[in-house]
């Protein structure tokens, strides 16, 4: 068979996969039948709300809780003392308190937790509740957290500069000495928020037996029950985490918060459930959103615009907690390698805290701050050197199944296909530097993880598994801890099941997102469930289409070599037997093996690099996106519009191509949000000095994109077929958010000739940048300085035998540690880096 | 006025009001606090939960529902304002046990997503509908200026509608006949979440 007779072949076998079979929630959603937590309601349930702290920074000096648990339909208040046990989603990040015990970090911290009869009176107890502070030192910039005098945030040796890191791949310096061009810029991109339509919710249910279950809006059932355990001091055995539908994650609700483990323990104090609902200014307080980064990125070129290395500093503003936060960092550094070839890396980054919402991970997670600064950055180079956006790309572009400099595998990429198409379809070259005064179009290119290579915790097992059941009734049931957040991630389960297995999509059916049922998933986030949970499903099915052959072909003395099983029917090519359905199948094989079921599970390759902080960024696949993006921009009140994008994805095979575009269009939607408008903004960066409250909690005030800034968008799907992926796929629902935002910032510069190297991109900085110009001035907004900063001692890394390092083999066995584990070694550094993170989202 | 010092809340005593609703066709006689909004009302007297809470504040259009046929926000309306007039839901957009053809349409083409905006949409696309039955994009992108949806970017939602539209306009064209059947959707696998 040909290669081509191959693919042929394999196209009319995939009978499932491929087609845009109907979402299996998509009814139950448009009929109002759907539940969220916070429609869920159990008879005798309580309703929580929390106190939250009204000073940025401030040590508590009493909370007197005995006139509100005087009040009249309060079952319950309870404080620290109730739930001391400190927690956080990362291992090296134990840091959070349910209810702060000695100070409040942020406007919003929890201190005390009221159980009462309805939400109105649980609400009338907390005025009841007196706290003392004592004011201390706020910290509400990277400039302050790093050079203000006084009482730390938290305890640690170093002090807000909680976390550090600073990796070099190659010999930098020699990259710059031989380049002939060296430009530098900087760039800061303002936090923002996930602002799911959903409120956090969550109900508590702790019963006689000593069994504590919540359904909770989550996108991670399973780190919410581990850390709830360790919040509660109770065994993992006796909670059950169950996920009902969730309405919008983006990377907001991936760890326990302080309203789910104040539920769990109100439950456990009063023997009734309690409902925690929070309200949409809560939701800002909570956060847990994009960090604020502030960055500087210097880069030799040859004159042809070949890179010869690159020097990329990330100032990371975290917020008061650890969060996902050291992750975070470290992806702020990460990804920079995986669209262009840079030979020789050296990356330096500080998380510093500050008395704001801890910051975490959102839709790209630590990456579309620094592939906004790289990609406005190559334009501006590109113009530096007498070229173009496109050939500078071009010149530098990564190639398939390639290692970057910090080993990162690159399997499937479909970057040149991605940037041709949005090239062709919108013109972009003959149109560039063409249009009149006020429209402009700009380019970006972008990749992203398919999954973290690593688990948040140290372990071995499984990052996904799937049970399969099969009823003789000819139902297919899919048992799997992943959750579905809105992306399709069950739809996408069961089309592989349905495909993998033969049977028709409609006689499958799943559960999921229970902790008790299902086996484990680690959750919806680093685009992970489609290539992990898709691979785990495979597995589970093809052991069970192997029973299903053997015990038809038995039954029907037929070879098993001849059968096919496909939707819904099993036929045989030799023509001996009749055409069975599924269901006879099933039969058969539970006659000759008893109840039917299988199991499947993924764990990625061991992919991390032979250096300490490898365990971020390495991913079992890359997916691609380039991006094209026309504005009109209003010189009079700097008003920007996105009139049309161009979107083309890599998603290496599109397992239901509607469910696929939709990722790629809500992604270019909240992109377009964040490069326009969105901003998470505290008073004490600017405006009064009442510190630490948020500017803008309600979504009146923080503008979000509705059908009336919509572009004309237009979305091309790239299908490379991964070697590893499900069926070939690769992700959808992060990786098309991150061109979006630099393609913007460059068509302003296409449209008015200023650099608004600082996002969102509001019509008041466009405007600052046209009068700077007026002035005579660089038509320029961005940062224009780094704060003082000693980064701690580079650690020097061989890079790998692609990029001149010597073969693994013939190095010392100290410096070859795969698992990411190895610590830095004979650097003799004032701050080595800070024991890194294992994967994160 | 007189001194309000150190005296407590007491919302167990809250006083209710009787209030006669008629929603989805259905009367119904419930006592409800005087303050509540017809969302609450809605969500915890009725048990309609299809419409959701989004903002708190009339932004995001989450909590739309019709009176009388018009889009409104339930969550700054007062249900005793509301007495006698006709409230619909989500919940009663399926009419004879068949579905609405916008809730097919949301469903067949991926325009619910997280699905949590979706009731207020599609009560807000029907109000349009049975005002405009061919509605160009700009009509419904007006129409639905007042909804926030956070994942779909409003593409498929705009599709949506505009299928919707079209097979509201067949069936129409049906004439005498009573109508060319309505499009019911093909089967697909299904999901089983643990609710209580």
């Amino acid at each position: 068979m040909t290669p081509a007779e191959h693919g042929q072949r394999s196209r009319e076998e995939l009978t499932v996969v491929g087609k845009s079979l109907l979402k299996t929630d998509g009814l139950t959603k448009t009929t109002g039948q759907e539940l969220y937590a916070d429609d869920l309601k159990l008879p005798r349930m309580l309703f929580c709300r929390l106190l939250r702290a009204t000073r940025p920074h401030a040590r508590i000096l009493d909370v007197d809780t005995s006139r509100a648990q005087a009040l009249s339909g309060v079952h319950a208040v309870i404080t620290s003392r109730d739930l001391p046990h400190r927690y956080g989603i990362l291992p090296v990040g134990q840091d959070e308190e349910a209810l702060c015990s000695e100070k409040v970090r942020y406007v919003g911290d929890a201190i005390a937790a009221v159980a009462a009869i309805d939400e109105e009176t649980a609400e009338a107890a907390l005025d009841l509740i007196e706290v003392d502070y004592e004011e201390l030192p706020t910290y509400m910039t990277i400039e302050e957290s790093l050079s203000k005098e006084g009482e730390r945030i938290q305890a640690g040796k170093y002090g807000n500069a909680h976390r550090a890191a600073a990796l070099e791949f190659g010999d930098v310096d020699a990259g710059f000495a031989r380049a002939d061009e060296i430009f530098e810029d900087t760039y800061f991109f303002q936090g923002n928020t996930h602002l799911p339509l959903e409120q956090h919710s969550a109900v508590a249910q702790y019963s006689a037996d000593g069994k504590l279950t919540l359904w909770t809006s989550t996108q991670t059932p399973h780190y919410v029950h581990k850390e709830l355990a360790v919040c509660l001091d109770l065994p993992e055995e006796r909670i059950r985490v169950i996920a009902p539908a969730v309405g919008g994650g983006f990377g907001g609700k991936l760890e326990l918060f302080q309203h789910e483990a104040a539920a769990a323990k109100l439950s456990m104090v009063t023997g009734r459930p309690v409902k925690a609902s929070l309200t949409r200014e809560e939701v800002f307080y909570c956060h847990r959103g994009r960090h604020p980064v502030l960055m500087w990125v210097k880069t030799g070129f040859l004159r042809d615009g070949e890179i010869t290395a690159m020097h990329f500093r990330s100032y990371v503003d975290g917020g008061a907690y650890m969060s996902y936060g050291a992750a975070s960092l470290y992806y702020t550094g990460a990804l920079q390698t995986t669209c262009q070839k840079i030979p020789a890396y050296r990356w330096e980054g500080v998380r510093c805290l500050t008395n704001k919402p801890p910051c975490g991970p959102k839709r790209g997670h630590g990456t579309p701050q620094p592939r906004y600064a790289l990609e406005c950055h190559l334009d501006a180079c590109a113009e530096r050197l007498a070229l173009d956006p496109v050939s500078i790309r071009r010149r530098n572009m990564v190639e398939p199944f390639s290692k970057t400099v910090n080993y990162l595998r690159i399997t499937s990429c479909g970057l040149a296909e991605c940037l041709d198409k949005v090239l062709a379809e919108s013109r972009y070259e003959q149109r560039l530097g063409k249009l009149p005064y006020g429209k402009g179009v700009g380019l970006a290119v972008s990749a992203y993880l398919c999954g973290a290579g690593l688990p948040l915790y140290w372990n071995d097992m499984p990052h996904s598994a799937v049970d399969l059941r099969l009823d003789r009734s000819g139902t297919v049931t899919i048992l799997c801890g992943e959750i579905d957040i809105g992306q399709g991630s069950d739809t996408m389960l069961a089309t592989i099941v349905a495909q993998a297995l033969g049977c028709r999509y409609d006689q499958v059916k799943l559960v999921t997102a229970d902790t008790d049922l299902t086996p484990i998933d680690l959750g919806s986030y680093s685009s992970r469930v489609t290539f992990m949970a898709g691979n785990a499903a495979i597995e589970a099915a093809n052991k069970l289409r192997g029973m299903l052959t053997e015990a038809v072909a038995e039954q029907l003395e037929v070879s098993p070599g001849t059968l096919t099983i496909s939707d819904g029917r099993v036929s045989d090519a030799s023509g001996k037997m009749p055409e069975l359905t599924f269901e006879a199948a099933v039969k058969a094989a539970e006659t000759k093996y008893g109840s039917l079921s299988a199991s499947g599970s993924y764990r990625p390759p061991k992919l991390s690099g032979p250096y300490k902080g490898s365990g971020v960024g390495p991913s079992p696949a890359y997916s691609y996106s380039a991006c094209v993006v026309e504005v009109d921009c209003d010189p009079e009140t700097g008003w920007v519009t996105a009139e049309k994008v161009w979107i083309a994805h890599d998603i290496g095979r599109a397992l239901n191509p509607v469910l696929v575009e939709g990722q790629c269009e809500g992604s270019v939607y909240m992109a377009l949000g964040e490069a326009l408008m969105e901003e998470q903004i505290f008073r004490g960066e600017r405006g009064p000095r009442v510190l630490g409250v948020h500017q803008i909690p309600s979504m009146l005030e923080y503008k979000s994109p509705t059908t009336l800034e919509t572009p004309e968008m237009h979305t091309y799907l790239i299908e490379t077929v991964d070697p590893e992926g499900p069926y070939g796929a690769k992700e959808a629902g992060q990786g098309p958010l991150l061109p979006v935002i630099p393609a913007v910032a460059n068509a302003v510069y296409d449209a008015l000739g200023i650099r608004i190297d600082e996002i969102p991109i509001t019509p008041e900085k466009v405007l600052r940048a046209l009068e700077a110009r007026r002035e005579g001035k660089p038509a320029r907004v961005g940062p224009t300085r780094l704060p003082h900063y000693t980064f701690p001692r580079i650690l020097q890394v061989e890079p790998p035998e692609e990029w001149g390092g010597r073969p693994m083999a013939e190095r010392e066995p100290d410096s070859q540690a795969a698992d990411g584990r190895q610590p830095a070694t004979g650097n003799g550094a004032d701050r080595a880096s800070d024991e890194p993170p294992r994967g994160g989202p | 006025m007189g001194s309000r010092t150190d005296v407590p809340a007491v919302s167990s005593g809250t006083t209710k009001i009787r209030l006669n609703l008629r929603v989805n066709g259905e009367v119904y006689d419930v006592l409800a606090p005087v303050h509540h909004t017809l969302l609450e009302v809605l969500r915890e007297e009725l048990d309609l939960t299809g419409t959701k809470h989004g903002c708190e504040l009339g932004e995001c259009g989450t909590c739309a529902v019709l009176v009388d046929g018009e889009p409104i926000l339930s969550c700054l309306a007062l249900p005793v304002e509301l007495q006698g007039r006709d409230v619909t839901t989500v919940e009663g957009l399926a009419a004879g046990g068949q579905l609405h053809p916008l809730q097919v349409a949301f469903a067949e083409v991926g325009a619910a997503q997280c699905g949590y905006c979706t009731p207020g949409f599609l009560v807000t696309a029907k109000a349009l509908l049975d005002l405009n039955p061919s509605p160009v994009r700009s009509d419904i992108a007006e129409a639905l200026s007042g909804n926030i949806c956070r994942c779909t970017g409003y593409v498929k939602i705009f599709e949506a509608v505009e299928l919707a539209a079209k097979q509201l306009r067949a069936k129409a064209e049906g004439g005498g006949t009573g109508g060319s059947p309505l499009h019911t959707p093909a089967a697909g696998a299904t999901v089983d979440r643990q609710a209580p």
